[in-house]
């Protein structure tokens, strides 16, 4: 053993001279090149890094999970001590003895909770077989084994929730109990792969907040991995820093944050979006770009770019009233209609040419049913939007068809929303052939124009979707939306999937095409620092109904409503000396926007609180009336 | 897994969906001796009157019923027909009946079923139920009441054997379309304003090839059996054109006294549907996404 004993504790996991390599039949990828760190009992180390980084392929080499997706321990060792105290060396186990220490020794959890709990057992069923399958008990031990379990990771009811299915249980709670399954044979070591990343905020933060307090209570190491630099902050104890399969750099969270000393993690901090980083200002502001060899802590190293001021003033573009969208949820043998879904109530708001509109909110707040609906991908229950003042759900169908020409939208998952069996030259020219607007060798052009447009390369046409980056395939899919000429765009959660470097130049590429073309937008979003940078009204969307909505400098420095606040609270600082201040314990689910038949929701007018700042006064789903 | 995929894609440059195709189905040894055989046949078929040693319907009252010999390679028949021969000529009808019959179910198949799952509700409980009934009847029992209706008849055996493949590519075509149709492309096209029939053609109807060609080979085989199933009670093909199936029955009789009667025919329809069942098998090999990883 090489591993220096700085406070006398051996650690629980070192790994030396990792190599990871996928066999391909281009030859070898190297996945994982050289890669050394230890964690200690008790001790949390982040590890960060883009998509393509190498950091789950680090930790699925720990589990030795790799062999199953093809890939091979090519060097270098992994000594883990186990519950025993015996120190074994995880490259030299066989599969069998594998079996015993995972689950054992190590757990994990993953991203996505629902795929990773079986469907057809019940909760309990599940942490009780994973109890058993370590230890010496009876169907009735482990039972009330994983009760206590279900009881130590803060579920309440935990009794009755014990005997559900997964599908019964909202994501948080989903994610809870593979806590719960992870930890119910005290590992030594967790592995916690993106465990909030499909998390709402205010779920984030509880989940993060138990993780934390978990490790206090038995004393596990825990490596974290994650794309995101506010969770590092919040959870981190050491980080290390990867890109393209190699450790960029190394060290305690505070030098990391403070003195990075790599231009990698630099550049990296510097593109992460800042809650805040616009207080004082009225106006949107693209995100400044790190100059080549710039210092990321002085402005200086920047490229800055001057605030926007595109609205312009008179008729609006497009002016939503009343809109109501629901989905009938039918039971029993003649369907009868037992509730509904209220996904959007009563959702008002105007949008002018040069605007951007954000809205947001969590999951199942009905933000994207709002885009879908004004997209007339989903049909409204009821309301009117009015495209320069004539009403798009009454409109005959091939005037219609000319309107949805100019409304676009913009998916949150750009590989799913290309074709795959289509050139993106294609996709691209879709709407061009469609609404007749070029012919010949002038759709080439145009579409040669519109790749030129979004920084990309004409001579790009001629390939296919998977041969992209996720961040080149965003670039794709505005070109197609634009290509109608569209005045009014919804982008929805458009850069959620992208790296934070990615993430910046989308935004931008998006507010350069606001400036140079009056775009309006409509701005979906589930991130409040990324919604802070582009947006210059907001609108808070709760249970379907807008809690709040206001200019941007109103919502972000003066939020009225108690969900709003909570919302901005829950948000991750991408700063460890935020964490010291203890943030209030945000506590509760976010309740289903689905009721009975005869239980609607109250609906009210908002009231304005200020000059076009308005604030929902009656009681929504927890929150009382005002 | 995410992470995992996109390191993959990372193993130098991805190829194009058909080179991959043609990689992995290059892999299947036995789909290929079966595509081997299959062209084979399928050339002996088209060149049947420059392969054929004699004419397959001209009698030879000298040579009755005899045995394999080098100039009657699998023998004669009743009428001193030669059987190599007439399984030659035969070859061209079986496969004819099979890859007609199975186009046509598979054009009115995978066209309803992708309507029925593209706009669900009344249509799609209509056609689906029509096609529970059609498959509720043993497929031979089905051809049967057909060709009682149209009469007997090759070309009517293709419409008897066509029917009843129309539900099996029906259902197909509407679970693919059913998933495809949920794929963000789709919203997105509609977003742009695509008009729906154009979506189904151009971005749903390339999703369901892959498991319609796999079907397809298959379907060939059960149809070829159908045909000649038919022809064997005498609803298809008349005397004295050479399909397998009334090849066999004429035999039958003669089943002990000259087995070479049935045992080549039989053989033929046997082996070229494995053919095609062989084939099938390597193709979905080949094209199933879920075997798609390493």
């Amino acid at each position: 053993m090489t591993t220096a004993r700085q406070d006398g504790s051996d650690p629980t996991i070192s790994v030396e001279g990792l190599n990871v390599e996928f066999r391909g039949e281009n030859g070898v990828f190297h996945a994982v090149k050289d890669l050394s760190f230890h964690i200690r009992a008790g001790e949390t180390l982040a590890v960060v890094g883009e998509s393509g980084s190498g950091k789950s392929v680090s930790s699925l080499s720990v589990m030795r999970l790799i062999e199953f997706g093809g890939g091979r321990i090519s060097g270098g060792s992994i000594r883990l001590t186990g519950r025993d105290g015996n120190l074994r060396d995880i490259t030299a186990t066989s599969m069998e003895q594998m079996e015993a220490v995972r689950g054992n020794d190590v757990a994990m959890i993953f991203q996505e909770p629902m795929t990773s709990l079986n469907p057809v057992f019940t909760v309990g069923e599940q942490i009780a077989e994973a109890v058993r399958l370590h230890q010496d008990c009876t169907p009735d031990m482990a039972r009330a084994e994983a009760l206590r379990m279900l009881e130590k990771v803060r579920i309440p009811d935990a009794k009755s929730i014990l005997d559900r299915h997964p599908h019964q249980l909202s994501g948080g709670m989903r994610q809870r109990v593979m806590i719960a399954m992870a930890l119910s044979c005290k590992p030594r070591l967790l592995i916690a792969d993106e465990p909030t990343t499909a998390l709402d905020v205010t779920i984030q933060a509880q989940i993060l907040q138990l993780i934390r307090l978990l490790q206090e209570e038995m004393g596990m190491a825990v490596l974290f991995i994650t794309h995101d630099m506010g969770v590092v902050a919040e959870v981190a104890d050491r980080v290390l820093v990867m890109r393209h399969g190699e450790k960029v750099e190394e060290g305690d969270v505070r030098q990391i944050f403070e003195a990075p000393q790599h231009p990698y993690t630099r550049a990296l901090l510097a593109a992460v979006p800042r809650l805040g980083a616009l207080n004082g200002e009225e106006l949107p502001r693209p995100f400044p770009q790190l100059r080549e060899g710039g210092d990321y802590r002085s402005a200086d190293g920047f490229d800055q770019y001057p605030s926007q001021n595109t609205v312009e003033a008179g008729a609006p573009v497009l002016e939503v009233q009343n809109l109501v969208t629901r989905f009938d949820i039918r039971r029993g043998l003649f369907s009868r209609v037992s509730g509904r879904v209220h996904a959007v109530e009563n959702v008002n708001f105007n949008l002018h040419k040069g605007e951007t509109l954000a809205l947001v909110g969590e999951s199942g707040c009905g933000k994207s049913t709002t885009g879908r609906t004004l997209m007339m991908l989903q049909e409204a229950t009821s309301g009117s939007v009015l495209y320069h003042g004539k009403d798009i759900f009454r409109l005959p169908a091939r005037e219609r068809k000319a309107v949805r020409r100019k409304i676009q939208y913009v998916f949150q998952d750009p590989f799913a929303s290309l074709d795959p069996r289509l050139t993106v030259g294609f996709s691209i020219a879709e709407p061009l052939i469609t609404h007749g607007l070029a012919a010949g060798r002038g759709i080439d052009e145009r579409v040669a124009e519109l790749l030129i447009d979004v920084g990309l390369r004409p001579e790009h046409a001629q390939r296919y979707p998977y041969e992209f980056s996720g961040g080149q395939r965003q670039r794709i899919c505005i070109a197609r939306a634009l290509a109608g000429e569209p005045d009014v765009l919804i982008t929805d959660e458009a850069v959620a999937a992208l790296d934070v470097s990615i993430q910046a130049q989308v935004i931008n590429l998006l507010m350069d095409l606001q400036r140079k073309r009056g775009l309006s937008y409509v701005f979906i979003s589930h991130d409040m620092a990324v919604v802070e940078r582009v947006s210059h009204r907001v609108a808070v969307m709760y249970l379907g109904q807008i809690v709040e909505i206001g200019p941007r400098r109103q919502i972000f420095e003066n939020p009225q409503h108690p969900y709003t606040r909570r919302l901005l609270s829950a948000v991750p600082v991408a700063s460890p000396d935020a964490r010291d201040h203890q943030r209030p314990l945000i506590e509760g689910e976010i309740p289903s926007a689905m009721r009975r038949v005869d239980d609607p929701p109250l609906v009210a007018p908002l009231i304005e609180v200020a000059p076009d700042h308005f604030v929902a006064r009656h009681a929504i789903g927890t929150f009382d009336a005002a | 897994m995410s992470t995992l995929s996109t390191n993959t894609d990372m193993v130098g440059k991805t190829r194009k969906p058909l080179a991959e195709f043609w990689r992995r189905f290059m892999r299947q040894k036995v789909a290929l001796v079966a595509l081997g055989f299959l062209i084979l046949l399928i050339g002996a078929a088209v060149f049947a009157p420059w392969i054929a040693p004699y004419d397959p319907t001209q009698p030879d009252y000298v040579n009755v019923l005899q045995g394999p010999s080098a100039q009657h390679w699998a023998g004669t028949d009743t009428y001193g027909r030669d059987i190599f021969s007439r399984i030659i000529w035969g070859a061209r009808i079986s496969l004819a009946v099979g890859f007609l019959s199975v186009t046509l179910g598979a054009i009115g198949g995978v066209g309803l079923g992708i309507i029925a799952g593209f706009y669900g509700r009344w249509i799609d409980s209509l056609v689906m139920r029509v096609c529970d009934l059609l498959l509720a009847f043993p497929g031979i029992l089905l051809a049967i009441a057909v060709i009682a209706i149209l009469g007997p008849g090759i070309t009517n055996v293709i419409y008897a054997v066509a029917i009843f493949s129309v539900p099996v590519f029906a259902r197909l075509a509407r679970g693919t379309t059913l998933q495809l149709k949920q794929a963000v492309y789709v919203d997105a096209a509609r977003a742009v304003g695509v008009a729906d029939r154009v979506i189904m053609l151009r971005h749903i109807l390339p999703g369901t090839l892959p498991n319609v060609i796999v079907y397809f080979s298959m379907r060939i085989g059960t149809s070829i059996l159908t045909a000649a199933a038919l022809s064997f009670i005498g609803l298809g093909a008349q005397p004295p054109s050479p399909e397998w199936g009334a090849m066999l029955a004429d035999g039958r009789t003669y089943m002990g006294v000259a087995d070479h009667l049935t045992l080549f025919p039989g053989l033929a329809i046997f082996l070229t549907v494995l053919g095609f069942n062989l084939l099938g098998d390597g193709l979905r090999d080949a094209l199933d996404p879920k075997l798609r990883s390493h």
